[in-house]
C-alpha cells in the first residue's frame, strides 16, 4: 500500500478498495516502524488525524469527494497548523501551537487530506542537510551515515522511505530540489506568488515559496492544484489563473527546446554527476526534445548576491522573536534588553544567529549601499541573464545539486562549504523562476536529481516534462532498502 | 573581509542577541569568511543596474478601508510566555 503514488492511492479510495482509516492507520505504523532511526517527524498528530480519516470517508459516501479526501500527507513543520506544534525545527518555537491556519494548510484541510504530522527541517529553514534541526538531524533512508539534504530534509526523507506518499515543502536557496534530489522523490518550487506565504513561517520574503514534495510528477501536480492560487492574506500572492496541473502531464515533449547553462557544467561537477545528467538529457532527446547550449554569465554570483539577501530579510523576520508574545522566553530576565538578548541567544541555534548577525550587518550604517543594494542589483543581472536564456529555449536543465548526499557532519563546521551545496538551485529563487526536480539515476548507489527550470508561471509545463521522463524510466521507482 | 571584535559585538547588541566572548572569537572567523564569499558582489558591473526588490516587479496591492480582522486577543494570549489582565508582561521599563 505504501509504494502507491497518491494518484493511485486517490483512485483506490474512489473505487472503495480501500478506506482512508485503513490508509491512515497503515502509514502511522509505517512512522511507528521506521521513524525512530529516520527522525523525519517533529510532531505526529495520529489521534487527529484518524478522526479526520472517519470524516473524510464520511464525506465520500455523502458523494462530495475531492481527489485528496482521505490521503495522507504531512506538513513541512513551517506551515502554521492551528492547536498543532509548529516549531520551525527552533528551540525558539518548540512550544508554539498556532492559534490559526496557514493558508496552504487550511486548502489541504478543505480538501479532505489527512496531515499525519509535522516534518523535520533545519531551524527556520536555514540550512542544507537537515542538521541545524533543534529537534536532532534527520538521516537519509539511502544511506545511515548520510545527510537527506535540507531544509525541507524530513519531507524528502518521509515521502522516499514511504512514511507518507507526498509531503509539503519550502524553497528559499534549494531546500525543496536538493533535499528532493538527495532522496530520490521529486520536488517542485512554483513561481514566486504562485502559493500563499500566509501562515508559513517567514525566513526571507522576497525569495521564500512553499512547493510540493512527492516521488511522481503526476502527484507533484496533483499537490500544486491544491496549494495554488491568490490569497489576498499574502502581500505578495499573484492574482492568476491557475490551471489544472495535472490536465497537461501527457502532452508529447517533440520540440521541446533544452538549454544547459555552460556555467553549470563544469569542472567543478564529478564525471559521474555530469554522466548522470547527461544520460537524462540523452532521454529528452529521444522523446523529441532538441538541446542547445546557453550561457548564464552571472550565474557565479548568484551565492554572493543570496547570503546577503536572505541575510538580510532574515534578520528582520526574525526580529519579531522577542519573548513577549509567543515562543521561548529566558528564565529570570534583569531587565527588558537582558530578556530580548538572552531570549534571542538562547532560543536561537548556532545558524540561525550567524544569519542574523551577517543580515543586521549588512543592512547596518554606512553598509547598506554596499551589501543589500548592490546585492538587489546584482540580483536583476541575474534575472536578466534568465529573462535572456528563455527567449531561445523553453526550459533549462541542469544537475540540481553538486553532488549526492553527503555524509553526516561533514560540512557543519564550514558554513561556507555548506553554502555551494545550493550553488544550482539558488539563482531560481533570486529570479523567482519555478524549477523542480526529478530522478536522473544514481552515483554510487545514492541518487542524483535533475533540475529543470521553466519561465514565469511554466509549473505545468515543467510537470509535463518530467512526467514524460517518467514514463520513459524508472528512476522515480526507485526505493531506498 | 575582516570584521573586527568590536564590529560584532555592535552587531549582536543592534541584533538583540548575547554573545560571549568565545563565541566572538568563532564568529570574527564565521562571519568574516561569509563576508569574504559576499564580496565577490563587488567585482560585478552595476553601473547601469536598477536594484530588484521583487521578480516580478510587482507593487503591493490596496484594499478598501474595511476592517476585515476580529479580535482573537484571548487565542493569542493564550500562547504567550505571560500576560496579566489582558496586557503582556515583561520586565519593568520604567522605575
Amino acid at each position: 500500500m505504501h509504494d502507491k503514488t497518491v494518484a493511485e492511492l486517490s483512485r483506490d479510495l474512489a473505487e472503495g478498495h480501500v478506506s482512508s482509516v485503513q490508509l491512515t492507520e497503515h502509514f502511522l505504523d509505517r512512522i511507528q516502524e521506521h521513524d525512530g532511526h529516520l527522525n523525519c517527524f517533529i510532531t505526529l498528530d495520529g489521534d487527529q488525524a484518524l478522526n479526520r480519516a472517519r470524516e473524510a470517508d464520511e464525506r465520500r459516501k455523502q458523494g462530495n469527494a475531492t481527489p485528496w479526501t482521505g490521503v495522507p500527507f504531512a506538513h513541512k513543520d513551517i506551515f502554521c497548523t492551528e492547536g498543532v506544534l509548529t516549531t520551525c525545527g527552533s528551540k525558539m518555537l518548540a512550544n508554539f501551537s498556532p492559534p490559526y491556519n496557514a493558508t496552504v494548510a487550511q486548502r489541504f484541510l478543505d480538501a479532505g487530506a489527512i496531515c499525519l504530522g509535522k516534518t523535520n527541517m533545519d531551524e527556520f529553514a536555514m540550512g542544507s542537510s537537515t542538521e541545524s534541526s533543534y529537534f536532532g538531524a534527520t538521516t537519509n533512508p539511502w544511506g545511515s551515515n548520510r545527510v537527506p539534504g535540507g531544509s525541507s530534509g524530513g519531507s524528502a526523507a518521509s515521502v522516499a522511505a514511504r512514511l507518507v506518499p507526498a509531503a509539503t515543502g519550502t524553497d528559499t536557496g534549494g531546500s525543496i530540489r536538493q533535499p528532493a534530489a538527495m532522496c530520490g522523490i521529486t520536488g517542485l518550487k512554483p513561481t514566486y506568488g504562485r502559493v500563499s506565504r500566509y501562515g508559513m513561517i517567514a525566513f526571507a520574503s522576497s525569495l521564500d515559496q512553499g512547493g510540493t514534495m512527492a516521488r511522481t510528477a503526476e502527484d507533484n501536480a496533483m499537490m500544486l492544484n491544491v496549494m495554488a492560487g491568490f490569497d489576498p492574506r499574502d502581500s505578495t500572492s499573484i492574482n492568476r489563473e491557475v490551471p489544472d496541473y495535472t490536465a497537461s502531464l501527457n502532452e508529447p515533449l517533440a520540440g521541446l527546446k533544452i538549454g544547459l547553462p555552460r556555467e553549470y557544467f563544469t569542472e567543478q561537477l564529478s564525471p559521474a554527476m555530469d554522466r548522470v545528467v547527461r544520460e537524462a538529457i540523452r532521454e529528452y532527446e529521444a522523446l523529441g526534445a532538441t538541446v542547445k547550449d546557453i550561457s548564464l554569465p552571472h550565474a557565479d554570483l548568484a551565492i554572493a548576491a543570496y547570503y546577503v539577501i536572505a541575510p538580510a530579510e532574515a534578520s528582520a523576520n526574525l526580529s519579531r522573536f522577542d519573548g513577549v508574545r509567543y515562543g521561548y522566553r529566558c528564565e529570570n530576565p534583569e531587565d527588558l534588553l537582558d530578556m530580548y538578548t538572552r531570549t534571542r541567544a538562547e532560543g536561537f541555534g548556532r545558524e540561525v544567529k550567524r544569519r542574523i548577525l551577517v543580515g543586521t550587518y549588512a543592512l547596518s550604517a554606512g553598509y547598506f549601499d554596499a551589501y543589500y543594494l548592490k546585492a538587489q542589483k546584482v540580483r536583476r543581472l541575474i534575472q536578466q541573464d534568465f529573462i535572456e536564456a528563455f527567449k531561445d529555449v523553453d526550459v533549462i536543465m541542469s544537475p540540481t545539486t553538486p553532488s549526492p548526499a553527503f555524509v553526516q557532519g561533514e560540512k557543519t563546521d564550514d558554513p561556507v562549504t555548506m553554502y555551494l551545496e545550493d550553488i544550482f538551485t539558488i539563482s531560481t529563487n533570486l529570479a523567482g523562476l519555478p524549477a523542480l526536480s526529478l530522478p536522473a539515476g544514481l552515483v554510487d548507489n545514492l541518487p542524483v536529481g535533475l533540475q529543470i527550470i521553466g519561465d514565469y508561471f511554466a509549473e505545468a509545463r515543467l510537470l509535463n516534462a518530467a512526467h514524460q521522463f517518467q514514463q520513459a524510466t524508472d528512476w522515480h521507482r526507485l526505493a531506498p532498502k | 573581509m575582516a570584521i573586527s571584535r568590536l564590529e560584532i559585538e555592535k552587531v549582536a547588541l543592534l541584533a538583540r542577541i548575547r554573545v560571549d566572548e568565545t563565541q566572538v572569537t568563532a564568529l570574527e572567523k564565521d562571519l568574516g569568511n561569509i563576508l569574504g564569499l559576499v564580496d565577490q558582489l563587488q567585482a560585478a558591473d552595476t553601473s547601469q543596474t536598477e536594484p530588484m526588490a521583487h521578480p516580478l516587479d510587482a507593487v503591493q496591492r490596496l484594499r478598501p478601508d474595511t476592517i476585515t480582522e476580529i479580535s482573537q486577543r484571548d487565542a493569542f494570549q493564550a500562547i504567550a510566555p505571560s500576560t496579566e489582565d489582558g496586557l503582556y508582561l515583561v520586565p519593568r521599563v520604567i522605575e
